[in-house]
Parts: structure tokens; C-alpha cells; sequence
């Protein structure tokens, strides 16, 4: 049973998402990325480029442009914190684990950290595209899928 | 303001909470509630009159075939139509202006004619004729609109040509609320020879439609934006035009003869309404059309009319706030953003407070495009509205402010 009130409403506009929203990090286009994928939302209009520079299987750098909502704008400035650095495989099961986080029950034992913030749009299903889209953005820039859709 | 009568005693749904709150609907340009009348009409339909129409030589299914055509007679005197036989039902709008497309267009347009539509249409008004066009070779020219949301009569004036063999055009923006000078641009299209239809699904509920002072060959309207239910809408078509066009679907019902050599086909409004239609919605719209006829339509209006007045006063005062669509003559329809926080952010938070708008581009991304934004937030009124909907969208939007922290930005 969903029924969203207002500590729901608390749970999804937490100060970190407003944080992210106003400041969002990695908020660049990148000249030397190898990796380029777009997403688009075509319900919203939320569009988005993620940016990735790879160093053998590692993500070296990752960036991301565009515009959206709070809570898109927010996942994607999050979501680059979380896979700098990291391997391939580590983001492909982190996309995989975040995608479950959104949409259904958190898998056990992962540890989200900071991620964690975004389970609030779980009680708000017409949002969790707009948590989701730079993650399938990610995960085609990786795999080398054309432009994302959530909608 | 002060109601003669409480018009949302008569919608049910409307006594639901929603997220625990009194529900603020104002999300009508989408949909609009049905009343009792319309939903008991439909109920009714089942439980006491469900046949096939215009086949059974059985007693039901003769009774049927009397509501069904009565329920066209009804639609007919809406519109103020010269016959009930250019009463066409469809799924909606936007089967409506398809079939026009499909029929009318593909007998009609070669390449080079010119289809004249306005910046400000919905998808369903743009799209159809981006279909014929790819089809016939034809060109879409597209009347602009200045930064208030009107057309700007000047420039559209020289759009039209002796090329152009269509007007299509909005009654009123769904996006921005603006009424159109319908009279002008028709009499303007005549003088060059071309057709003109109407969208009028965000009209109906808010103007008074006489199709032939209005002298359009097409008009389409939906149900479901008119009290009534959805799946069931209408195209109204000049007799001598329907006459001429040829089928778009084909199926049982709108035939003569079949045979393999070849088929006939029946009169309109028959030769339009291919397979079994959608019978008890044709009986809930007849029934829709009769609950708002008792208020009649010039009341309902003034009263939503009264409603954006206040809104539009009220959410002005807010900071941050800016209004798109401020047409000198506007409809029911208030497009607004609110500085830092995000169409579809404002749409969740005011959903928590009990506050149904609609956030987006409202199917009418070339408006948005205009204007250099990817969407707006929309608070559109019925005649069930009051002010206590308007008290909540205001208190909601100071809320989402203080949540967001921007009350300070101007």
C-alpha cells in the first residue's frame, strides 16, 4: 500500500538531495571522455549526458550535463560520486542494486552509503524514473547502448 | 463569489481524500469528474438497455440503437449542427482529427498545398498533419505566437496562400489557456478557399460552440474533458464534405454491399463509425451534455472564469512565480513556474497536500520550446472548483517554497 505523506515527502526531499540539486558535483562536460551516452525522459523533458573517461577497467573520471528535476539532477550528481573510481563490473552490479533500491526492496546486505537517500522515491512511483535515468544513462555509456529512455 | 447551487455535491469522487487530504482537483484540462448523472447513465445503459445497435430486428437491440441515436440528436444540438448525420462519434479528439487527416487529406492534398496550424497546438493537432504531409508531399506552415501566448494575427496573415487547403487550429491552448480569434483566422482561411477544423476539446466545457456561426467544416471534442466518460468524443463535418470523403475504416456497419469484387459504402454518419461503437459512452456523454446544458455553459464559465481571476492574483503575490499564457482572452487554464524548484518537483509536493495539477509540457512541446523551458506546472479549473481549491494550490506552493528553501528568491 502507497500512501505518500508528508514524513514520506521527508523521506524523499531530504537536505542531501536539496544539496545536490543546488550544487551538483561533477557538473561538466569532459573533452577527453571515451564514453558518451545520452538519456531523455520524453514524458518530463528531463535530458541528461553522462560522461565517463576510462583507465584500463576503471572509471577515471565521470561527468555529467543537463537539466531536471530534483530529484533526477540530484541521482546523477550522486551517482558520479558513487562510481568514480570504481570497476566496470562493480558499476554494472551497483546499477543493477540501485535499480532494485528504486523500484522494489533494497537487496540485503549492500551498503548504499550516501546512495541510501534516494530509496525515498520508492513510495513515489511517477518519480522513480526520474531517480533512474542517469543510472540507465550510465549503464549505456558502458555497454554502448544508444540514448536512455525512462519514462 | 458565492455558488447558486454546490455543483460538487454532484461529483462523487470528489468527496474522497486523497494522501489523506480534501482533494484540490485541478488537473480538469486533463480530465474532468463525472457526476452521478453520467456515471448512472452509463450503469443504467448495462443494466437495462445493453444490445448491438443497428442490427437486431430484437427489442433491445432497437432500444439501444434509440439511445445511440439520441444521443447524437443531443450532440447535435450542442454544437448547434444543421444535421445529426454530421455527428460523427470517435474514440476522442485526436481520433477525430486522424480521421480527418486519413480521409479527408489523402483525397484532397497534393504536394506543395499547405496545412496551416499554430504554435500553440496539442501533439493531436500537429502530429496527424505531420503524417499527411510525409504521405502527400504537403507543407505544414505554422502561425506564431508572441510572448503573452497569442497569436500574432500580423505574421498570420501572410501564412496564408493559394496554396493553402487547410486551417487546422486549437479553440483554446490546453497549454496557456488562450482563447483563439476563431472568427478572424476562419473568415481569413475562406478568403483563400481552404477548410477549416476546430480542436475543440479544451473549448467545450468553457464556450459556447455554434459550428455553423463559427462556419468550420470540422469540429472534434472529447467526452471525458466534458463531464462525460472516456473512450467516446465527436468529430461534427460539414455534410457536403463527409458526403464526399471516402472511408478511413472499414469493418462492419459502415458498408452497403460487400462483395469480392468490391464494396459500397453507407452515407455518414455510418461510413465513419467502422465495427461496434462505443455505445454506453455515447449514452454517458448525451447524459454529460445534458447535466452541463441545465447549468448551462455561460454559467459554468463565468464561474471558472471567476476562479482564474482569483488564482491568477493569488499567484502573482507569490515570489518567484511567473505565468505563461496572460492572453487578453484566456480560458480556465493557469501555466505557471516557480523559481527553483522544478515542474515536477512542485507537482509531488502539491500532490502531499491534497493538490492534483498536471506538470509537464503538456503535449505541446513546440509552446514549451517558444518559451525556452522544458515544462510548466498547470492548475486548470471546472465548474466544481471553489475557492478553497485555490486557498490549497497557494498554501501548497508556499510549502514546496519553504521546503525548498526559495522564498526569498524573487
Amino acid at each position: 500500500m502507497s500512501f505518500a505523506g508528508m514524513s514520506d515527502l521527508r523521506e524523499l526531499y531530504q537536505e542531501v538531495i536539496f544539496d545536490h540539486n543546488r550544487k551538483p558535483r561533477n557538473f561538466h562536460e569532459m573533452a577527453e571522455a571515451d564514453r558518451v551516452a545520452d538519456g531523455h525522459n520524453p514524458l518530463c523533458g528531463d535530458q541528461l549526458t553522462v560522461y565517463l573517461r576510462l583507465a584500463d577497467d576503471v572509471v577515471a573520471d565521470v561527468s555529467f550535463i543537463g537539466h531536471g528535476c530534483a530529484i533526477s539532477t540530484a541521482s546523477a550528481s550522486l551517482m558520479t560520486e558513487a562510481v568514480k573510481g570504481r570497476t566496470v563490473a562493480e558499476i554494472e552490479a551497483l546499477f543493477h542494486d540501485v535499480h532494485a533500491m528504486l523500484t522494489d526492496a533494497a537487496p540485503e546486505g549492500r551498503d548504499f552509503g550516501k546512495l541510501q537517500v534516494l530509496s525515498g522515491v520508492r513510495e513515489f512511483p511517477a518519480r522513480v524514473k526520474c531517480a533512474s535515468l542517469a543510472w540507465h544513462t550510465l549503464h549505456n555509456a558502458l555497454t554502448g547502448g544508444g540514448t536512455a529512455r525512462t519514462e | 463569489m458565492s455558488l447558486e447551487r454546490n455543483w460538487a455535491a454532484d461529483f462523487p469522487i470528489l468527496a474522497r481524500p486523497v494522501r489523506g487530504k480534501r482533494l484540490a482537483y485541478l488537473d480538469n484540462a486533463a480530465t474532468t469528474h463525472k457526476p452521478e448523472a453520467v456515471i448512472e447513465a452509463e450503469r443504467s445503459f448495462y443494466r437495462e438497455s445493453n444490445a448491438n445497435i443497428h442490427r437486431g430486428v430484437h427489442w433491445l437491440s432497437q432500444h439501444a440503437t434509440d439511445l445511440y441515436e439520441g444521443a447524437r440528436e443531443r450532440v447535435r444540438g450542442f454544437l448547434n449542427a444543421a444535421h445529426a448525420d454530421e455527428i460523427i462519434f470517435t474514440r476522442g479528439t485526436t481520433e477525430a482529427i486522424n480521421l480527418v487527416a486519413w480521409s479527408w487529406g489523402r483525397v484532397n492534398l497534393q504536394a506543395g498545398d499547405e496545412i496551416v496550424i499554430t504554435a500553440m497546438e496539442h501533439h493531436s493537432n500537429i502530429v496527424p498533419w505531420q503524417l499527411l504531409c510525409a504521405q502527400t508531399g504537403a507543407v505544414l506552415k505554422v502561425l506564431p505566437i508572441d510572448d503573452a501566448g497569442q497569436l500574432q494575427l500580423e505574421a498570420c496573415e501572410q501564412l496564408f496562400g493559394p496554396r493553402t487547403r487547410l486551417l487546422a487550429i486549437g479553440h483554446v491552448s490546453n497549454a496557456l489557456g488562450t482563447i483563439n480569434p476563431l472568427a478572424r483566422l476562419i473568415a481569413r482561411a475562406r478568403a483563400v478557399g481552404a477548410r477549416v477544423l476546430v480542436d475543440g476539446a479544451q473549448a467545450v466545457a468553457h464556450l459556447p460552440v455554434d459550428v455553423q456561426a463559427l462556419d468550420c467544416d470540422f469540429y472534434a471534442f472529447s467526452g471525458h474533458k466534458l463531464y462525460g466518460p472516456t473512450g467516446i468524443g465527436v468529430l461534427y463535418g460539414r455534410r457536403e464534405l463527409l458526403t464526399a470523403m471516402p472511408p478511413w475504416q472499414g469493418g462492419g456497419d459502415m458498408i452497403l454491399t460487400v462483395a469480392f469484387e468490391g464494396s459500397t459504402w453507407a452515407e455518414p454518419p455510418a461510413r465513419f463509425e467502422a465495427g461496434t461503437p462505443n455505445i454506453a459512452g455515447a449514452v454517458g456523454l448525451a447524459a454529460a451534455i445534458d447535466y452541463l446544458s441545465g447549468i448551462g455553459v455561460a454559467a459554468a464559465a463565468a464561474h471558472q472564469d471567476a476562479l482564474l481571476v482569483q488564482a491568477t492574483d493569488e499567484i502573482r503575490r507569490l515570489p518567484g512565480v511567473r505565468i505563461y499564457g496572460t492572453a487578453e482572452h484566456k480560458s480556465a487554464i493557469l501555466s505557471f513556474t516557480v523559481a527553483g524548484i522544478h515542474p515536477h518537483d512542485l507537482g509531488t509536493i502539491l500532490d502531499s497536500e491534497g493538490v492534483a495539477i498536471r506538470a509537464g509540457h503538456h503535449c505541446a512541446m513546440p509552446v514549451m520550446t517558444r518559451f525556452g523551458i522544458p515544462g510548466t506546472a498547470r492548475a486548470s479549473f471546472a465548474l466544481y472548483n471553489d475557492e478553497r481549491d485555490v486557498a490549497a494550490l497557494i498554501a501548497a506552493i508556499r510549502k514546496a517554497q519553504a521546503l525548498f528553501g526559495v522564498e526569498a528568491v524573487a
